[in-house]
């Protein structure tokens, strides 16, 4: 039988997961997908427990996390992709100008 | 008109109203208005900021739910509205040389940016929904991703902006997961219905990480040690004027958040949440204060002393007491004046020829601008708490708030950091006052900074002799949040 | 087993792996074609947790619209392998800095995740009346929280704005000199 903590597990492993990929990872894109990752992991947990209190109140906030996520990443890649002109490079580490 | 939405709503976010049409305003103002006449979008964003404090009026004694419970129009959400839109047009004065000297492309999408981070932050003081908060700190925080990176020419704007976009994104993300804990435990997004939801659960292991993992992703938010890392890159790298509102009004939104999540969604885990950011206040001055010291850029330094300020803020939380709560508003508002007004010093600094913000930029400035000197004078005084300025007042409340719920050690390690302190805002003077050498041309004073800086100064020097008014009410503000419960936990 | 746990672990076991391999591959095209799949298996997930209308979104908005994104600018940018051989050779934990700090980080959360949701009551099986329909939920959203919807709206347009803003190549005859420094 599938509970409600076999969901809420099966999420904390995905958020672990993403914020392990942020830190661990040097590739700008990377760690984007790494957080896109975490917000899953969000949006997992959210259904769950709607799911299990029979309210469509997990679904709506979910659709609101996506909105955010989509913004974000929208705003998150023209970052990246202006920093890539001066650059060439995804890497953080090559950012010198600034301690990281 | 459609079930659910009534016409009552629209009158009470007549505020957020009037400042989207402004931002949609200055927005199409851009593209309709020759090159040579956008200088003047500028006063129609002021002009659209003072229309929106205009739109405060009629709420100065409001206490509503509006929008299904998703906001409040309460005196709490108003003083962090009068906060935010006097940042912001503070901001604005602040920028039109700024955005001159640095050659920005469009002004237009930059006061249009301005106007959407101080709606963001309205929406989150006002939010008493985590839906709401959510959707209010998003738009504050992709405004300033994007404010942080927009001179695109320098390349430690741009690094800025990537820097903050990754933790701003990683933090959302730790914050929404303790967010869909305190959901799924409570069965409801409205915080003043999870309150009561939480009594009787305080023992679950799920919610203490719950509350972990919002302590953490605010702490990201604050700036409190040891999340904080980005905030000296992002305040160097930004532009300055930017920076300014960042460290002000971002702050400040994310302590209304905070306030609002602790405060009045989980009064009854007060014990746990008071320990968390009991140990992060301690964290955040020491730390903040030590690395302040040995820094030799001064946008870099009034970072790190603005990480220190944050864990002074975080005493009048961890007292937890309608005292405390008043505290930490009153020290926010002071905050807000002598911060911004620092920072309009360092803009006044940047010149063709000059980037303005290495401490060395500051010397002789006492012999070629007494009036800015005289000003940076005031606000370092203020911002170390010395007396008779208003950042004495301030820290005087926070720390009496602290040794009237018996904490006496943070009372007493408050005290100590305000000493060391001391030693990186004198050695600013000491380089304005002593030092004669001085390089570059002479830095001039246009009529916008000028207000800029005499407001700031007026308010440092009156609301450090005539505190009363601002004391009543930011007292009013902070007793109409469910304190009370809180206060009567703690007994 | 019944066929719905059958379902959740495959769905689950495939979220899982895919989600490691992101993390671990090198090379960024790779990495987002793993994340579609797992958004595919989490979309079964949504499937099993009677949830249709987010499943749907799932694929159409995360896979089909913010993951395309992803892949327009990686191949835009002809994003290259770029990291170094030290990161082959040297072990997460090893590695300097904020990267350890970050790895312990990730390791502790993990661990306190797993207590906390372990230690958790039992809840036994969900109950039944889940909210499957659409029209449920529009109107919810509608009505509930058109304040947040409309809220939402304001934020595409900074990101749209914001995005134009900061990815658009500046006319030529307005560029400046970069400032001093």
């Amino acid at each position: 039988m599938v509970t409600l903590n076999h969901y809420l597990i099966l999420s904390a492993i995905l958020f672990a997961i993403g914020t392990a990929g942020v830190f661990v990872r040097r590739n700008l894109i990377t760690i984007l997908l790494s957080i896109e990752i975490m917000l899953n992991a969000v949006n997992l947990t959210f259904v769950a427990f709607g799911r299990a209190l029979g309210s469509a109140d997990g679904q709506i906030i979910v659709f609101f996390v996506m909105t955010v996520a989509a913004a974000e990443a929208a705003v998150g890649l023209a970052i990246v992709i202006s920093l890539f002109r001066h650059k060439e490079s995804l890497n953080p580490d090559s950012f010198a100008s600034l301690k990281w | 008109m459609p079930p659910g939405v009534s016409l009552s709503d629209f009158y009470y976010i007549l505020p957020e109203l009037v400042l989207t049409g402004g931002a949609l305003l200055v927005l199409i103002a851009d593209v309709l208005l020759p090159k040579e006449r956008r200088a003047a979008l500028a006063w129609v964003t002021l002009l659209a900021l003072g229309a929106t404090a205009a739109a405060l009026v009629p709420f100065a004694n409001t206490h509503v739910e509006v929008a299904h419970g998703l906001l409040a129009v309460d005196r709490f959400s108003l003083f962090f509205k009068i906060l935010f839109l006097l940042a912001a047009a503070i901001t604005v004065l602040m920028s039109i040389r700024y955005l001159e000297t640095e050659g920005a492309a469009s002004p237009g999408e930059y006061y249009f940016l301005i106007l959407c981070a101080t709606l963001g932050m309205m929406i989150m003081a006002g939010g008493i929904d985590l839906i709401t908060i959510m959707i209010g700190l998003e738009t504050m925080a992709v405004s300033f991703y994007i404010l942080a990176g927009y001179i695109k020419p320098n390349q430690r704007s741009n690094e800025a902006a990537v820097k903050y976009f990754l933790l701003g994104a990683f933090s959302l993300g730790i914050l929404l997961y303790g967010m869909s804990l305190m959901y799924g435990l409570s069965g409801t997004t409205n915080l003043r219905v999870m309150a009561s939801a939480f009594v009787g659960q305080e023992k679950d292991p799920r919610l203490m990480l719950a509350v972990i993992l919002v302590v953490a992703g605010v702490g990201f938010k604050i700036a409190a040690v040891p999340f904080h890392m980005w905030a000296p890159d992002v305040y160097e790298g930004a532009p300055t004027p930017v920076t300014a509102f960042l460290s002000v009004g971002s702050k400040a939104a994310s302590f209304a958040m905070l306030i609002r999540i602790f405060v009045e969604g989980m009064p009854s885990m007060s014990a746990d949440w008071r320990l968390l950011f009991y140990v992060l206040s301690i964290l955040t001055m020491t730390a903040g204060n030590i690395a302040a010291v040995t820094q030799s850029n001064v946008k870099r330094m009034l970072a790190y002393s603005s990480i220190a300020h944050a864990g002074y803020l975080l005493m009048g939380i961890v007292a937890g007491t309608a005292r405390g709560i008043t505290a930490t508003l009153i020290y926010l508002m002071i905050y807000s004046f002598m911060q911004l007004g620092a920072f309009a010093v360092i803009t006044l600094l940047r010149r063709k020829d000059v980037v303005g913000d290495e401490l060395k930029d500051f010397s002789g400035l006492a012999f070629r601008n007494p009036f800015a000197a005289f000003a940076m004078l005031l606000f370092m005084l203020s911002l170390g708490g010395i007396p008779p300025t208003a950042g004495f007042m301030g820290k005087f409340w926070l720390f009496s708030a602290a040794i009237d719920a018996h904490y006496y050690g943070l009372a007493v390690i408050g005290v100590l950091n305000s000493a060391i302190s001391l030693y990186y805002y004198v050695r600013i003077v000491v380089f304005m006052y002593l030092k004669k050498e001085t390089s570059g041309s002479d830095p001039v004073i246009t009529p916008a900074l000028a207000l800029v800086l005499g407001v700031t100064v007026m308010a440092t020097l009156v609301l450090g002799v005539y505190p009363q008014l601002l004391f009543r009410v930011a007292d009013v503000s902070a007793r109409t949040l469910g304190v009370a419960g809180i206060t009567a936990a703690i007994r | 087993m019944g066929s719905e746990a059958l379902a959740f672990y495959a769905f689950g076991a495939v979220a899982i792996a895919a989600s490691l391999l992101v993390i671990a591959q090198r090379n960024p095209i790779y990495s987002v074609l793993l994340l579609i799949a797992s958004f595919g298996a989490l979309s079964g997930l949504y499937v099993l947790l009677d949830a249709p209308f987010v499943a749907v979104i799932q694929i159409i908005v995360y896979a089909g619209a913010i993951m395309v994104l992803f892949l327009f600018v990686v191949m835009l940018l002809n994003a290259p392998h770029e990291e170094t051989e030290y990161d082959e050779r040297v072990h997460p934990l090893l590695r300097p800095g904020p990267m350890r700090f970050g790895a312990c980080l990730a390791l502790v959360l993990a661990i306190e995740l797993w207590w906390a949701l372990a230690r958790g009551v039992d809840t036994g099986a969900f109950p039944g009346g889940a909210v499957t329909s659409v029209a449920v939920i529009g109107r919810s959203l509608f009505t509930d929280y058109a304040f947040a919807f409309e809220v939402t709206s304001i934020l595409i347009l900074v990101a749209m704005v914001g995005a134009v803003v900061l990815a658009r190549r500046d006319d030529p005859r307005e560029r400046r000199k970069p400032g001093e420094r």
